[in-house]
Order: structure tokens, then C-alpha cells, then sequence
């Protein structure tokens, strides 16, 4: 019996060999998503918890980090969906002071606020596109969708984000 | 995004969103792991209270044995 065959059947030293083995790969590929490393360890664990209860669902003939992978999203995405409350942000940022560091400062933030109000799965798409700029393929994958909503998703983020962005005055 | 809007929204974006660093895990996370796996077990063991309960039941069917047709038709 391989070592995901065991896995799969409950034996604990294989899914400590499967989690040492991958653990990095899944944090790493959680913290691009979730930008917050102490966030992104906690999901780590929150992931490979969910691996070791589904693992009668996992196919041992099958790769093992594309199905860790689409488990990790999803466990980053729930983690993003509560951290949604309003965000209040200013009504307008006053405009003609591009060069002030402060007003650029006072933008950046206002930016990362607006996308931080996005619906979890489509920030999830956009940073991993847009940010990350992983293929599109990658985050379908990863996402268990077809690369035709991945584009949909990140078109809808984009028109949602400049929609927020025109409201408080920034026109990028 | 070949457009230029949609490129200056991403060049924006890409300096607003904090940078991950280097996307590197610091420490080994399976003590952490076997932590999380032996607190969800005790939920399925047999508590002491279960014991209890058990006895409690034990003790009733030992005074009253005429509960005992009851409880087999309850099961």
C-alpha cells in the first residue's frame, strides 16, 4: 500500500508524511491569497483538518496537491467572507496632490480597503489574477470552476472595485 | 486586462495590497496539527459522564428489573 493509500485509509503516521511533506506548498499558497501569514498558518492547520476528516472522499490514484490546493482556496475564501464588514471609507480623497506622499499613502489605503469590501470569491480571484497573476487555468483549478467564471469573477471585481474606487474620487 | 484602465487599476492595486514577503512557512506546523487532532477526539470517545449516566442507568434496572421490558421496547 502507498503512502496515499494509507493516508486515505485513516493511518495517522502517512498523513503526518503527506502533511510534512505539503505543508509548505499549502501555506504558501494560502498566504498569497489571504496576505497574512499568522491568518495563513492558522488556515494551514484549518486545511490539512479538513484533509484528514475528507480523506475517504480523496482518490489515491489521483495527485494529491491539486485536491489539497482546491481545499486550502476554499478554506482561505471562508476565511475572507467574514472579514467583510463595511469598511468605512472617506467620502472623497481630495484630488490634484499626486506627489504628496501622504495623499498617496491616504489612496493606497482607501484602495486596499475598497478591494478588501469585494464579495470573498471574487477577492480571491482578483488577487490571485491581478496580484499574483497566476494563470487562469491555475485559479480554475484551484477554485474548482471553469476558466470561463474565473474571467467572469475577475471582470465582475474589476467593474465592482473602479465602481468604489470613482465614489471616493479616485479614477484609476 | 490588455486595457490601459484595467492595467493602471492593477499597477494600483498591486502597490495598495500588502506584499506577502517571501510566501515562506517559518515553522513546522504538525505540532500544532497533532494539537488540533487530539482535541477533536475526546468528542467521540466515551466521557465521564457517559460513564455516569451508564451507571445511573445500571443501578435503575438493578432495583427496578421491571423497567428492563421497557427500556428494550424504547431501544
Amino acid at each position: 500500500m502507498d503512502l496515499f493509500e494509507r493516508f486515505a485509509a485513516g493511518d495517522l503516521d502517512a498523513f503526518e508524511t503527506v502533511f510534512r511533506q505539503s505543508q509548505r506548498e499549502v501555506y504558501g499558497w494560502i498566504v498569497r491569497i489571504v496576505r497574512d501569514s499568522a491568518a495563513a498558518e492558522d488556515l494551514t492547520i484549518e486545511t490539512f483538518w479538513r484533509i484528514y476528516r475528507w480523506r475517504h472522499r480523496f482518490d489515491p490514484t489521483r495527485p494529491f496537491g491539486p485536491w489539497a490546493r482546491r481545499i486550502a482556496t476554499h478554506a482561505a475564501i471562508d476565511h475572507l467572507r467574514p472579514a467583510h464588514p463595511v469598511v468605512p471609507l472617506p467620502l472623497n480623497i481630495p484630488a490634484g496632490r499626486t506627489e504628496d506622499p501622504v495623499w498617496q499613502r491616504e489612496v493606497r489605503e482607501c484602495v486596499a480597503g475598497a478591494f478588501r469590501t469585494l464579495p470573498a470569491q471574487l477577492e480571491a480571484a482578483a488577487t490571485l489574477a491581478l496580484i499574483e497573476e497566476c494563470p487562469y487555468e491555475e485559479i480554475a483549478a484551484a477554485l474548482g470552476i471553469s476558466v470561463g467564471t474565473v474571467k467572469s469573477r475577475i471582470f465582475r471585481a474589476v467593474r465592482m472595485l473602479r465602481k468604489k474606487l470613482e465614489r471616493l474620487g479616485i479614477h484609476p | 486586462m490588455n486595457d490601459p484602465r484595467d492595467e493602471r487599476l492593477r499597477a494600483l492595486l498591486k502597490s495598495s495590497i500588502a506584499p506577502v514577503g517571501d510566501g515562506e512557512l517559518q515553522r513546522d506546523l504538525w505540532p500544532e496539527m497533532l494539537r488540533r487532532l487530539n482535541s477533536q477526539a475526546p468528542a467521540r470517545q466515551f466521557g465521564p459522564m457517559d460513564w455516569l449516566a451508564a451507571a445511573l442507568v445500571g443501578a435503575a434496572l438493578l432495583v427496578f428489573p421491571g423497567l428492563v421490558p421497557v427500556l428494550l421496547y424504547q431501544l
